[in-house]
Protein backbone atom coordinates (compact mmCIF):
# COMPACT_ATOMS: atom_id res chain seq x y z
CA UNK A 1 0.00 0.00 0.00
CA UNK A 2 0.87 3.39 -0.52
CA UNK A 3 1.96 5.62 2.47
CA UNK A 4 -1.46 7.86 2.87
CA UNK A 5 -1.37 11.13 5.06
CA UNK A 6 -2.75 14.24 5.75
CA UNK A 7 -1.22 17.75 4.86
CA UNK A 8 -2.05 21.25 4.78
CA UNK A 9 -0.65 22.19 0.93
CA UNK A 10 -0.51 25.43 -0.94
CA UNK A 11 -2.00 25.69 -4.58
CA UNK A 12 0.10 26.06 -6.83
CA UNK A 13 -2.01 27.01 -9.73
CA UNK A 14 -5.78 26.93 -10.82
CA UNK A 15 -6.53 26.75 -14.53
CA UNK A 16 -10.25 27.13 -15.99
CA UNK A 17 -10.39 24.96 -19.08
CA UNK A 18 -14.26 26.22 -19.75
CA UNK A 19 -17.74 27.21 -18.73
CA UNK A 20 -20.35 25.00 -20.23
CA UNK A 21 -24.06 25.33 -19.89
CA UNK A 22 -25.01 26.82 -16.48
CA UNK A 23 -22.42 28.05 -14.61
CA UNK A 24 -20.45 25.19 -14.38
CA UNK A 25 -16.63 25.96 -14.51
CA UNK A 26 -13.81 23.30 -15.53
CA UNK A 27 -10.86 23.38 -13.90
CA UNK A 28 -7.42 22.06 -13.09
CA UNK A 29 -6.35 22.57 -9.49
CA UNK A 30 -2.40 22.23 -8.85
CA UNK A 31 -1.66 21.58 -5.57
CA UNK A 32 2.05 21.08 -3.99
CA UNK A 33 3.02 17.37 -3.59
CA UNK A 34 2.13 16.22 0.14
CA UNK A 35 4.77 14.09 0.54
CA UNK A 36 3.26 11.18 -1.70
CA UNK A 37 6.06 9.24 -2.97
CA UNK A 38 3.74 7.23 -5.20
CA UNK A 39 0.25 6.82 -5.93
CA UNK A 40 -1.64 4.01 -8.40
CA UNK A 41 -3.96 5.32 -11.02
CA UNK A 42 -7.17 5.73 -9.95
CA UNK A 43 -6.57 6.43 -6.53
CA UNK A 44 -8.51 9.38 -5.29
CA UNK A 45 -7.70 11.92 -2.13
CA UNK A 46 -10.25 14.11 -0.46
CA UNK A 47 -9.70 17.76 -0.31
CA UNK A 48 -10.89 20.49 1.92
CA UNK A 49 -10.03 24.31 1.49
CA UNK A 50 -8.11 25.43 5.16
CA UNK A 51 -10.50 28.50 5.60
CA UNK A 52 -13.96 26.85 4.97
CA UNK A 53 -14.70 27.10 8.38
CA UNK A 54 -17.62 24.94 9.62
CA UNK A 55 -20.22 25.68 7.05
CA UNK A 56 -19.05 22.32 5.07
CA UNK A 57 -18.17 19.69 7.63
CA UNK A 58 -16.91 17.25 5.34
CA UNK A 59 -13.96 17.07 2.46
CA UNK A 60 -14.43 16.43 -1.17
CA UNK A 61 -13.65 13.29 -3.07
CA UNK A 62 -11.64 13.53 -6.10
CA UNK A 63 -9.83 11.36 -8.53
CA UNK A 64 -6.29 11.75 -8.70
CA UNK A 65 -5.36 13.09 -12.15
CA UNK A 66 -1.45 13.19 -12.28
CA UNK A 67 1.34 13.06 -9.46
CA UNK A 68 4.64 14.47 -9.82
CA UNK A 69 7.78 15.39 -7.84
CA UNK A 70 6.42 18.79 -7.08
CA UNK A 71 3.11 18.47 -8.09
CA UNK A 72 -0.50 16.94 -7.78
CA UNK A 73 -3.06 17.67 -10.02
CA UNK A 74 -6.93 16.97 -9.80
CA UNK A 75 -9.37 17.77 -12.35
CA UNK A 76 -12.62 19.47 -11.60
CA UNK A 77 -16.23 20.45 -12.18
CA UNK A 78 -18.13 22.80 -10.66
CA UNK A 79 -20.98 20.92 -9.57
CA UNK A 80 -21.94 22.07 -6.14
CA UNK A 81 -21.11 23.47 -2.85
CA UNK A 82 -18.28 22.49 -2.22
CA UNK A 83 -16.52 22.46 -5.73
CA UNK A 84 -17.69 25.89 -6.30
CA UNK A 85 -15.88 27.23 -3.12
CA UNK A 86 -12.64 25.40 -4.22
CA UNK A 87 -13.02 26.97 -7.89
CA UNK A 88 -13.02 30.20 -5.60
CA UNK A 89 -9.81 29.75 -4.18
CA UNK A 90 -6.02 31.21 -5.89
CA UNK A 91 -2.86 30.17 -6.05
CA UNK A 92 -1.23 29.89 -2.42
CA UNK A 93 -4.48 29.77 -0.53
CA UNK A 94 -4.10 26.51 1.53
CA UNK A 95 -6.35 22.78 1.29
CA UNK A 96 -5.80 19.98 3.36
CA UNK A 97 -5.47 17.09 1.44
CA UNK A 98 -5.70 13.40 2.92
CA UNK A 99 -4.74 10.67 0.30
CA UNK A 100 -3.94 9.33 -2.01
CA UNK A 101 -7.22 7.05 -0.92
CA UNK A 102 -8.95 3.86 -2.24
CA UNK A 103 -7.04 1.19 -4.22
CA UNK A 104 -6.67 2.12 -7.94
CA UNK A 105 -6.72 0.32 -11.31
CA UNK A 106 -4.97 -2.84 -12.05
CA UNK A 107 -1.60 -2.29 -14.34
CA UNK A 108 -0.08 -5.02 -16.62
CA UNK A 109 2.35 -4.32 -18.91
CA UNK A 110 2.44 -5.40 -22.27
CA UNK A 111 -1.27 -6.29 -22.08
CA UNK A 112 -3.49 -4.27 -24.42
CA UNK A 113 -5.81 -2.31 -22.45
CA UNK A 114 -8.37 -0.33 -23.36
CA UNK A 115 -9.37 2.75 -21.24
CA UNK A 116 -12.95 3.53 -21.45
CA UNK A 117 -13.62 7.43 -20.13
CA UNK A 118 -16.97 9.21 -19.77
CA UNK A 119 -17.20 12.88 -19.08
CA UNK A 120 -15.14 13.67 -15.98
CA UNK A 121 -14.17 9.94 -16.08
CA UNK A 122 -10.96 10.56 -18.02
CA UNK A 123 -9.26 12.40 -14.80
CA UNK A 124 -7.62 8.89 -13.62
CA UNK A 125 -6.25 7.72 -17.17
CA UNK A 126 -3.92 11.36 -17.63
CA UNK A 127 -1.51 9.77 -14.83
CA UNK A 128 -2.15 6.39 -15.71
CA UNK A 129 -0.97 6.88 -19.26
CA UNK A 130 2.07 8.78 -17.84
CA UNK A 131 2.65 5.93 -15.23
CA UNK A 132 1.80 2.87 -17.53
CA UNK A 133 5.42 0.96 -18.35
CA UNK A 134 3.67 0.37 -21.86
CA UNK A 135 1.93 2.87 -22.98
CA UNK A 136 2.07 1.56 -26.32
CA UNK A 137 -0.69 -0.92 -25.00
CA UNK A 138 -2.47 1.33 -24.20
CA UNK A 139 -5.93 2.97 -26.20
CA UNK A 140 -8.34 5.53 -25.02
CA UNK A 141 -11.93 5.89 -25.67
CA UNK A 142 -13.27 8.84 -24.60
CA UNK A 143 -17.21 9.80 -24.16
CA UNK A 144 -17.76 13.57 -23.87
CA UNK A 145 -20.46 16.10 -23.99
CA UNK A 146 -18.76 19.74 -23.48
CA UNK A 147 -16.64 20.79 -26.39
CA UNK A 148 -13.27 19.00 -26.39
CA UNK A 149 -10.70 21.75 -25.11
CA UNK A 150 -12.73 21.59 -21.76
CA UNK A 151 -10.65 18.02 -20.76
CA UNK A 152 -7.09 17.64 -20.40
CA UNK A 153 -7.35 15.14 -23.63
CA UNK A 154 -5.11 16.49 -26.04
CA UNK A 155 -1.82 15.60 -23.95
CA UNK A 156 -3.20 12.55 -23.49
CA UNK A 157 -4.60 11.79 -27.50
CA UNK A 158 -0.18 12.07 -28.55
CA UNK A 159 0.56 9.79 -25.78
CA UNK A 160 -1.67 7.10 -26.98
CA UNK A 161 -4.19 5.55 -29.49
CA UNK A 162 -7.06 7.72 -28.86
CA UNK A 163 -10.63 8.89 -29.96
CA UNK A 164 -13.26 10.87 -28.92
CA UNK A 165 -16.27 10.47 -29.08
CA UNK A 166 -19.02 13.86 -28.18
CA UNK A 167 -22.59 13.32 -27.83
CA UNK A 168 -24.43 16.13 -29.34
CA UNK A 169 -28.12 15.00 -27.90
CA UNK A 170 -29.18 12.01 -26.67
CA UNK A 171 -29.89 10.80 -30.30
CA UNK A 172 -26.17 10.32 -30.18
CA UNK A 173 -26.52 7.40 -27.17
CA UNK A 174 -26.70 4.19 -29.63
CA UNK A 175 -24.07 5.17 -31.55
CA UNK A 176 -21.84 6.24 -28.80
CA UNK A 177 -22.88 2.80 -26.86
CA UNK A 178 -22.13 0.60 -30.14
CA UNK A 179 -18.94 2.22 -30.03
CA UNK A 180 -18.01 1.63 -26.74
CA UNK A 181 -19.05 -2.21 -27.27
CA UNK A 182 -17.08 -2.64 -30.67
CA UNK A 183 -13.79 -1.23 -29.00
CA UNK A 184 -13.96 -3.24 -25.98
CA UNK A 185 -14.59 -5.94 -28.17
CA UNK A 186 -11.18 -5.46 -30.24
CA UNK A 187 -9.76 -5.46 -26.87
CA UNK A 188 -11.49 -8.83 -25.65
CA UNK A 189 -7.75 -10.82 -24.60
CA UNK A 190 -7.06 -7.43 -22.48
CA UNK A 191 -8.04 -5.34 -19.91
CA UNK A 192 -11.07 -2.68 -19.86
CA UNK A 193 -10.72 0.09 -17.49
CA UNK A 194 -13.89 2.76 -17.02
CA UNK A 195 -14.54 5.55 -15.07
CA UNK A 196 -17.58 8.00 -16.33
CA UNK A 197 -20.81 8.70 -15.38
CA UNK A 198 -23.22 5.75 -13.88
CA UNK A 199 -24.72 4.94 -17.52
CA UNK A 200 -21.72 4.71 -19.00
CA UNK A 201 -20.31 2.33 -16.35
CA UNK A 202 -23.75 0.08 -16.66
CA UNK A 203 -23.00 -0.50 -20.16
CA UNK A 204 -19.55 -1.49 -19.82
CA UNK A 205 -20.31 -3.62 -16.92
CA UNK A 206 -23.14 -5.68 -19.10
CA UNK A 207 -20.72 -5.69 -22.21
CA UNK A 208 -17.89 -6.94 -20.52
CA UNK A 209 -20.25 -9.35 -18.39
CA UNK A 210 -21.75 -10.69 -21.41
CA UNK A 211 -18.29 -11.53 -23.15
CA UNK A 212 -16.36 -12.49 -20.32
CA UNK A 213 -14.00 -9.46 -20.86
CA UNK A 214 -11.90 -8.84 -17.68
CA UNK A 215 -12.77 -5.52 -16.93
CA UNK A 216 -12.53 -2.58 -14.26
CA UNK A 217 -14.79 0.09 -13.51
CA UNK A 218 -14.64 3.16 -10.64
CA UNK A 219 -17.51 4.40 -9.20
CA UNK A 220 -17.89 7.77 -7.80
CA UNK A 221 -20.07 8.44 -4.58
CA UNK A 222 -20.36 11.34 -1.97
CA UNK A 223 -18.19 10.91 0.88
CA UNK A 224 -17.75 12.33 4.01
CA UNK A 225 -14.15 10.58 5.63
CA UNK A 226 -12.84 9.04 2.81
CA UNK A 227 -11.15 6.31 4.62
CA UNK A 228 -13.63 3.54 5.28
CA UNK A 229 -14.71 5.00 8.85
CA UNK A 230 -18.24 6.74 8.36
CA UNK A 231 -19.93 4.31 5.68
CA UNK A 232 -21.81 6.02 4.04
CA UNK A 233 -20.69 5.15 0.60
CA UNK A 234 -21.16 1.90 0.77
CA UNK A 235 -22.24 -0.22 -2.67
CA UNK A 236 -23.52 -3.67 -2.74
CA UNK A 237 -21.01 -6.33 -3.86
CA UNK A 238 -21.78 -9.23 -5.73
CA UNK A 239 -22.79 -11.08 -2.14
CA UNK A 240 -25.54 -8.50 -1.92
CA UNK A 241 -23.23 -6.97 1.45
CA UNK A 242 -22.57 -3.49 1.76
CA UNK A 243 -18.79 -2.27 1.15
CA UNK A 244 -17.34 1.34 1.18
CA UNK A 245 -16.58 2.47 -1.98
CA UNK A 246 -13.37 4.11 -0.56
CA UNK A 247 -11.91 1.67 1.11
CA UNK A 248 -12.81 -1.24 -0.94
CA UNK A 249 -12.64 0.57 -4.29
CA UNK A 250 -13.57 3.62 -5.73
CA UNK A 251 -12.09 0.55 -8.79
CA UNK A 252 -14.22 -3.28 -8.52
CA UNK A 253 -13.40 -5.60 -11.14
CA UNK A 254 -17.00 -5.59 -12.86
CA UNK A 255 -18.03 -8.97 -11.55
CA UNK A 256 -17.66 -7.97 -8.03
CA UNK A 257 -20.29 -5.19 -8.08
CA UNK A 258 -23.72 -3.98 -8.12
CA UNK A 259 -24.04 -0.56 -9.73
CA UNK B 1 0.10 20.20 31.64
CA UNK B 2 -1.62 17.48 32.79
CA UNK B 3 -4.55 16.69 30.98
CA UNK B 4 -5.32 13.51 32.88
CA UNK B 5 -8.76 12.33 33.98
CA UNK B 6 -10.11 10.12 36.35
CA UNK B 7 -13.87 8.93 36.34
CA UNK B 8 -16.38 5.35 36.38
CA UNK B 9 -13.20 3.65 36.68
CA UNK B 10 -11.43 4.93 34.11
CA UNK B 11 -7.70 6.63 33.56
CA UNK B 12 -7.89 8.09 30.42
CA UNK B 13 -4.92 10.27 29.65
CA UNK B 14 -6.59 12.99 28.47
CA UNK B 15 -10.43 14.13 27.99
CA UNK B 16 -10.77 13.18 24.66
CA UNK B 17 -12.63 10.57 23.25
CA UNK B 18 -13.81 9.67 19.76
CA UNK B 19 -17.19 9.14 19.19
CA UNK B 20 -19.01 5.73 18.04
CA UNK B 21 -19.60 5.79 14.23
CA UNK B 22 -17.32 8.30 13.32
CA UNK B 23 -14.21 6.29 13.91
CA UNK B 24 -14.72 3.32 12.58
CA UNK B 25 -12.59 0.84 14.54
CA UNK B 26 -10.09 3.57 15.08
CA UNK B 27 -7.43 1.87 12.70
CA UNK B 28 -9.19 3.40 9.65
CA UNK B 29 -7.31 6.68 11.19
CA UNK B 30 -4.05 4.81 12.04
CA UNK B 31 -2.17 6.42 9.23
CA UNK B 32 -3.28 10.36 10.14
CA UNK B 33 -1.93 10.13 14.31
CA UNK B 34 -0.80 7.83 16.81
CA UNK B 35 -4.12 6.13 18.38
CA UNK B 36 -2.29 5.57 21.52
CA UNK B 37 -2.63 9.59 22.16
CA UNK B 38 -6.49 9.59 22.15
CA UNK B 39 -7.97 9.61 25.88
CA UNK B 40 -10.18 7.03 24.58
CA UNK B 41 -12.16 5.25 21.15
CA UNK B 42 -15.56 4.36 21.09
CA UNK B 43 -15.73 1.85 18.42
CA UNK B 44 -18.89 1.79 16.00
CA UNK B 45 -21.74 0.59 17.07
CA UNK B 46 -21.60 -3.56 17.54
CA UNK B 47 -24.59 -5.93 17.26
CA UNK B 48 -24.47 -9.64 17.94
CA UNK B 49 -25.19 -10.82 14.40
CA UNK B 50 -23.62 -9.08 11.51
CA UNK B 51 -25.79 -6.17 10.43
CA UNK B 52 -26.00 -4.34 6.77
CA UNK B 53 -27.50 -1.51 7.91
CA UNK B 54 -29.71 1.00 5.61
CA UNK B 55 -30.36 1.25 1.76
CA UNK B 56 -28.03 4.56 -0.09
CA UNK B 57 -28.06 7.21 0.41
CA UNK B 58 -27.56 7.22 3.83
CA UNK B 59 -25.63 10.30 4.87
CA UNK B 60 -26.37 13.73 3.73
CA UNK B 61 -24.42 17.17 4.30
CA UNK B 62 -26.07 20.04 6.07
CA UNK B 63 -25.18 23.88 7.36
CA UNK B 64 -23.08 23.11 9.79
CA UNK B 65 -23.48 19.47 9.92
CA UNK B 66 -24.64 16.30 8.71
CA UNK B 67 -27.82 13.78 9.03
CA UNK B 68 -26.99 9.77 8.91
CA UNK B 69 -28.75 7.02 8.93
CA UNK B 70 -26.57 4.18 8.63
CA UNK B 71 -28.35 1.73 10.26
CA UNK B 72 -25.49 0.45 13.00
CA UNK B 73 -23.92 -1.59 9.23
CA UNK B 74 -21.62 -3.60 11.21
CA UNK B 75 -19.47 -7.22 11.07
CA UNK B 76 -20.82 -8.51 14.54
CA UNK B 77 -19.42 -8.20 17.68
CA UNK B 78 -17.64 -11.70 17.16
CA UNK B 79 -15.40 -10.24 14.60
CA UNK B 80 -14.46 -7.01 15.99
CA UNK B 81 -12.76 -9.20 18.98
CA UNK B 82 -11.56 -11.26 16.68
CA UNK B 83 -10.18 -9.38 13.90
CA UNK B 84 -10.38 -5.51 15.18
CA UNK B 85 -9.65 -5.64 18.76
CA UNK B 86 -6.25 -7.11 18.96
CA UNK B 87 -4.69 -4.60 16.26
CA UNK B 88 -5.94 -1.54 18.93
CA UNK B 89 -3.71 -0.49 20.98
CA UNK B 90 -5.58 -1.34 23.97
CA UNK B 91 -3.21 -1.03 27.14
CA UNK B 92 -1.94 2.26 26.20
CA UNK B 93 -5.62 3.45 25.48
CA UNK B 94 -9.28 3.16 26.71
CA UNK B 95 -11.27 1.43 23.43
CA UNK B 96 -14.55 1.58 24.85
CA UNK B 97 -17.52 -0.93 23.05
CA UNK B 98 -20.98 0.58 22.01
CA UNK B 99 -23.65 -1.80 22.12
CA UNK B 100 -26.55 -1.67 20.19
CA UNK B 101 -29.46 -4.03 20.59
CA UNK B 102 -33.04 -4.60 20.27
CA UNK B 103 -34.63 -5.74 23.41
CA UNK B 104 -33.59 -6.06 26.65
CA UNK B 105 -32.40 -9.63 26.68
CA UNK B 106 -30.38 -9.35 23.11
CA UNK B 107 -28.69 -6.10 25.06
CA UNK B 108 -27.38 -8.83 28.53
CA UNK B 109 -26.65 -11.34 25.86
CA UNK B 110 -24.05 -8.36 24.30
CA UNK B 111 -22.73 -7.65 27.16
CA UNK B 112 -22.33 -11.05 28.31
CA UNK B 113 -20.06 -11.35 24.97
CA UNK B 114 -18.17 -8.08 25.78
CA UNK B 115 -17.73 -8.29 29.64
CA UNK B 116 -15.09 -10.62 29.59
CA UNK B 117 -12.58 -9.18 27.16
CA UNK B 118 -9.20 -7.70 28.89
CA UNK B 119 -8.92 -5.06 25.66
CA UNK B 120 -12.32 -3.45 26.31
CA UNK B 121 -12.08 -0.52 28.91
CA UNK B 122 -15.94 -0.11 29.37
CA UNK B 123 -19.15 -0.67 27.89
CA UNK B 124 -21.25 2.45 26.23
CA UNK B 125 -25.18 1.26 25.89
CA UNK B 126 -26.74 2.98 22.77
CA UNK B 127 -30.66 3.65 23.70
CA UNK B 128 -30.61 6.60 21.49
CA UNK B 129 -29.63 5.77 18.01
CA UNK B 130 -32.65 6.72 15.62
CA UNK B 131 -32.11 5.08 12.84
CA UNK B 132 -33.88 1.65 13.20
CA UNK B 133 -37.56 1.68 13.31
CA UNK B 134 -38.24 -1.10 15.76
CA UNK B 135 -34.59 -1.16 17.97
CA UNK B 136 -33.30 1.71 20.31
CA UNK B 137 -35.34 4.50 19.85
CA UNK B 138 -38.31 3.24 22.46
CA UNK B 139 -35.27 2.46 24.74
CA UNK B 140 -34.08 6.00 24.69
CA UNK B 141 -37.29 7.35 24.78
CA UNK B 142 -38.75 5.66 27.73
CA UNK B 143 -37.01 5.91 31.19
CA UNK B 144 -38.27 2.88 32.38
CA UNK B 145 -36.86 1.16 29.60
CA UNK B 146 -33.34 2.92 29.82
CA UNK B 147 -33.31 2.10 33.48
CA UNK B 148 -34.28 -1.69 32.76
CA UNK B 149 -31.58 -1.86 29.68
CA UNK B 150 -28.96 -0.49 31.93
CA UNK B 151 -30.17 -2.80 34.94
CA UNK B 152 -29.23 -5.72 32.33
CA UNK B 153 -25.94 -4.52 30.99
CA UNK B 154 -24.66 -3.61 34.86
CA UNK B 155 -25.24 -7.25 36.13
CA UNK B 156 -23.88 -8.94 32.78
CA UNK B 157 -20.48 -6.32 32.49
CA UNK B 158 -18.26 -8.06 35.26
CA UNK B 159 -17.42 -4.71 36.51
CA UNK B 160 -16.42 -3.00 33.78
CA UNK B 161 -17.52 0.32 33.49
CA UNK B 162 -21.23 0.99 31.61
CA UNK B 163 -21.68 4.38 29.92
CA UNK B 164 -25.25 5.29 28.83
CA UNK B 165 -25.17 7.03 25.63
CA UNK B 166 -28.25 9.18 25.85
CA UNK B 167 -30.98 10.85 23.11
CA UNK B 168 -31.89 14.35 23.14
CA UNK B 169 -35.30 13.12 20.97
CA UNK B 170 -36.76 13.58 24.12
CA UNK B 171 -39.29 16.15 26.58
CA UNK B 172 -36.74 16.10 29.38
CA UNK B 173 -33.10 14.27 29.52
CA UNK B 174 -32.30 14.83 33.04
CA UNK B 175 -35.26 12.29 33.75
CA UNK B 176 -33.19 9.83 31.55
CA UNK B 177 -30.12 10.51 32.75
CA UNK B 178 -31.51 9.91 36.36
CA UNK B 179 -33.04 6.72 35.08
CA UNK B 180 -29.64 5.28 33.95
CA UNK B 181 -28.03 6.41 37.45
CA UNK B 182 -30.97 4.51 38.95
CA UNK B 183 -29.99 1.35 36.68
CA UNK B 184 -26.70 1.83 37.89
CA UNK B 185 -24.98 3.20 35.06
CA UNK B 186 -21.18 4.25 36.14
CA UNK B 187 -21.69 7.50 33.85
CA UNK B 188 -23.90 8.87 30.76
CA UNK B 189 -22.72 10.03 27.78
CA UNK B 190 -24.81 12.81 25.98
CA UNK B 191 -25.72 13.85 23.46
CA UNK B 192 -26.49 11.18 20.42
CA UNK B 193 -28.16 12.96 16.95
CA UNK B 194 -31.30 15.06 16.74
CA UNK B 195 -33.76 13.31 14.48
CA UNK B 196 -33.39 15.49 11.21
CA UNK B 197 -34.68 15.46 7.51
CA UNK B 198 -33.12 17.07 4.28
CA UNK B 199 -35.20 17.28 1.45
CA UNK B 200 -33.92 17.48 -2.39
CA UNK B 201 -36.69 19.78 -4.73
CA UNK B 202 -34.64 18.29 -7.99
CA UNK B 203 -35.60 14.76 -7.55
CA UNK B 204 -38.79 15.85 -4.70
CA UNK B 205 -37.39 13.32 -2.89
CA UNK B 206 -35.81 12.83 0.75
CA UNK B 207 -31.65 13.42 1.04
CA UNK B 208 -32.41 9.89 2.62
CA UNK B 209 -33.30 6.56 1.44
CA UNK B 210 -34.30 6.30 5.27
CA UNK B 211 -35.97 9.27 5.04
CA UNK B 212 -35.15 10.47 8.70
CA UNK B 213 -31.69 10.46 10.31
CA UNK B 214 -29.70 11.41 12.96
CA UNK B 215 -28.12 15.48 12.81
CA UNK B 216 -24.79 15.65 14.07
CA UNK B 217 -21.75 18.39 13.79
CA UNK B 218 -21.48 21.69 14.69
CA UNK B 219 -25.13 22.94 14.35
CA UNK B 220 -26.05 21.01 17.21
CA UNK B 221 -23.92 22.03 19.84
CA UNK B 222 -25.98 23.82 21.66
CA UNK B 223 -28.24 21.59 22.31
CA UNK B 224 -25.57 19.54 23.44
CA UNK B 225 -24.54 22.23 25.99
CA UNK B 226 -27.53 23.06 27.20
CA UNK B 227 -28.86 18.80 27.83
CA UNK B 228 -25.49 18.32 29.41
CA UNK B 229 -25.96 21.64 31.75
CA UNK B 230 -29.50 20.28 32.17
CA UNK B 231 -27.92 16.64 33.08
CA UNK B 232 -24.80 17.58 35.47
CA UNK B 233 -27.44 19.49 37.74
CA UNK B 234 -29.56 16.40 38.53
CA UNK B 235 -27.29 13.62 38.29
CA UNK B 236 -24.08 12.37 40.74
CA UNK B 237 -22.69 10.11 38.12
CA UNK B 238 -20.16 11.27 35.64
CA UNK B 239 -21.11 13.06 32.30
CA UNK B 240 -19.54 12.72 29.12
CA UNK B 241 -20.54 15.46 26.75
CA UNK B 242 -21.39 14.99 23.01
CA UNK B 243 -22.18 17.04 20.02
CA UNK B 244 -20.65 19.52 17.82
CA UNK B 245 -16.99 19.38 19.17
CA UNK B 246 -14.33 20.51 16.65
CA UNK B 247 -12.17 22.89 18.81
CA UNK B 248 -10.29 22.67 22.07
CA UNK B 249 -12.16 25.69 23.15
CA UNK B 250 -15.64 23.36 22.15
CA UNK B 251 -14.14 20.34 24.56
CA UNK B 252 -13.74 23.28 27.58
CA UNK B 253 -16.99 24.63 27.57
CA UNK B 254 -18.75 21.38 28.25
CA UNK B 255 -16.07 20.27 30.61
CA UNK B 256 -16.82 23.82 32.14
CA UNK B 257 -20.48 22.73 32.16
CA UNK B 258 -19.12 19.80 34.32
CA UNK B 259 -18.35 16.81 32.04
CA UNK B 260 -15.72 14.54 32.65
CA UNK B 261 -14.83 14.37 29.31
CA UNK B 262 -15.77 14.66 25.74
CA UNK B 263 -16.45 12.76 23.15
CA UNK B 264 -15.09 13.98 19.26
CA UNK B 265 -17.61 12.67 16.01
CA UNK B 266 -18.11 14.61 12.95
CA UNK B 267 -14.98 16.40 13.44
CA UNK B 268 -13.59 13.99 12.17
CA UNK B 269 -14.85 14.26 9.29
CA UNK B 270 -13.38 17.97 8.84
CA UNK B 271 -9.95 15.94 8.46
CA UNK B 272 -8.89 12.81 9.67
CA UNK B 273 -6.51 14.13 11.98
CA UNK B 274 -9.09 16.76 14.33
CA UNK B 275 -9.08 14.76 17.23
CA UNK B 276 -5.20 14.44 17.17
CA UNK B 277 -4.94 18.54 16.61
CA UNK B 278 -7.81 19.23 19.28
CA UNK B 279 -5.41 17.02 22.15
CA UNK B 280 -2.54 19.48 21.15
CA UNK B 281 -4.47 22.09 21.04
CA UNK B 282 -5.93 21.74 24.42
CA UNK B 283 -3.04 22.94 26.61
CA UNK B 284 -3.23 26.11 24.25
CA UNK B 285 -7.33 26.69 25.26
CA UNK B 286 -6.54 26.25 28.56
CA UNK B 287 -4.29 28.65 28.83
CA UNK B 288 -7.14 31.01 26.87
CA UNK B 289 -9.46 29.86 30.17
CA UNK B 290 -6.34 31.13 32.20
CA UNK B 291 -6.67 27.37 34.00
CA UNK B 292 -3.83 24.95 34.39
CA UNK B 293 -5.91 22.19 35.47
CA UNK B 294 -9.12 20.51 33.88
CA UNK B 295 -9.96 19.72 37.06
CA UNK B 296 -10.42 23.53 38.26
CA UNK B 297 -12.37 24.12 35.17
CA UNK B 298 -14.75 21.17 35.69
CA UNK B 299 -18.05 22.50 36.93
CA UNK B 300 -16.83 25.93 37.27
CA UNK B 301 -19.32 27.77 34.95
CA UNK B 302 -20.59 31.12 36.16
CA UNK B 303 -24.33 31.19 36.55
CA UNK B 304 -26.13 34.12 36.45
Amino acid sequence: MVERNCREVKIREIRFLGTWDEPSDFMELVLENPGWESYRPGQFAMLRAKLWGLELPWGRPFSISRVDAESVTFFIQVVGRGTSRLAQLRANDEVVVWGPLGNGFSVLPETPTLLLAGGMGLAPFRGYIERHPTPKYLRLLFAHRPALDFYPYSDMGQKVRAEAIQERSTDDLPDIIRRIETVMDECAGGLALACGPTPFLRTVQAHALKKGIRAEISLEKTMACGIGACLGCVCKNGQDRHVQVCAHGPVFPVADIRI
Amino acid sequence: MDLRVEFAGLVLKNPIITASGTFGFGLEFSSFGDLKRLGGIVVKGLSLKPREGNPMPRVSETPCGMLNAIGIQNPGVEVFLRDKLPLLPWRETAIIANMYASSVPEFGELADVLAGEEGLAALEVNVSCPNVSHGGAAFGQDPAQIRKVTEEVKKRAKGKPVIVKLSPNVTDIATCALAAQEGGADAVSLINTLLGMAVDIRTRMPCLANVVGGLSGPAIKPVALRCVHQVCRKVSIPVIGVGGIVSAEDALEFILLGAQAVQVGTANFLRPDQSFRIIDDLPRAMLKARSSSLDELRGGIKLP
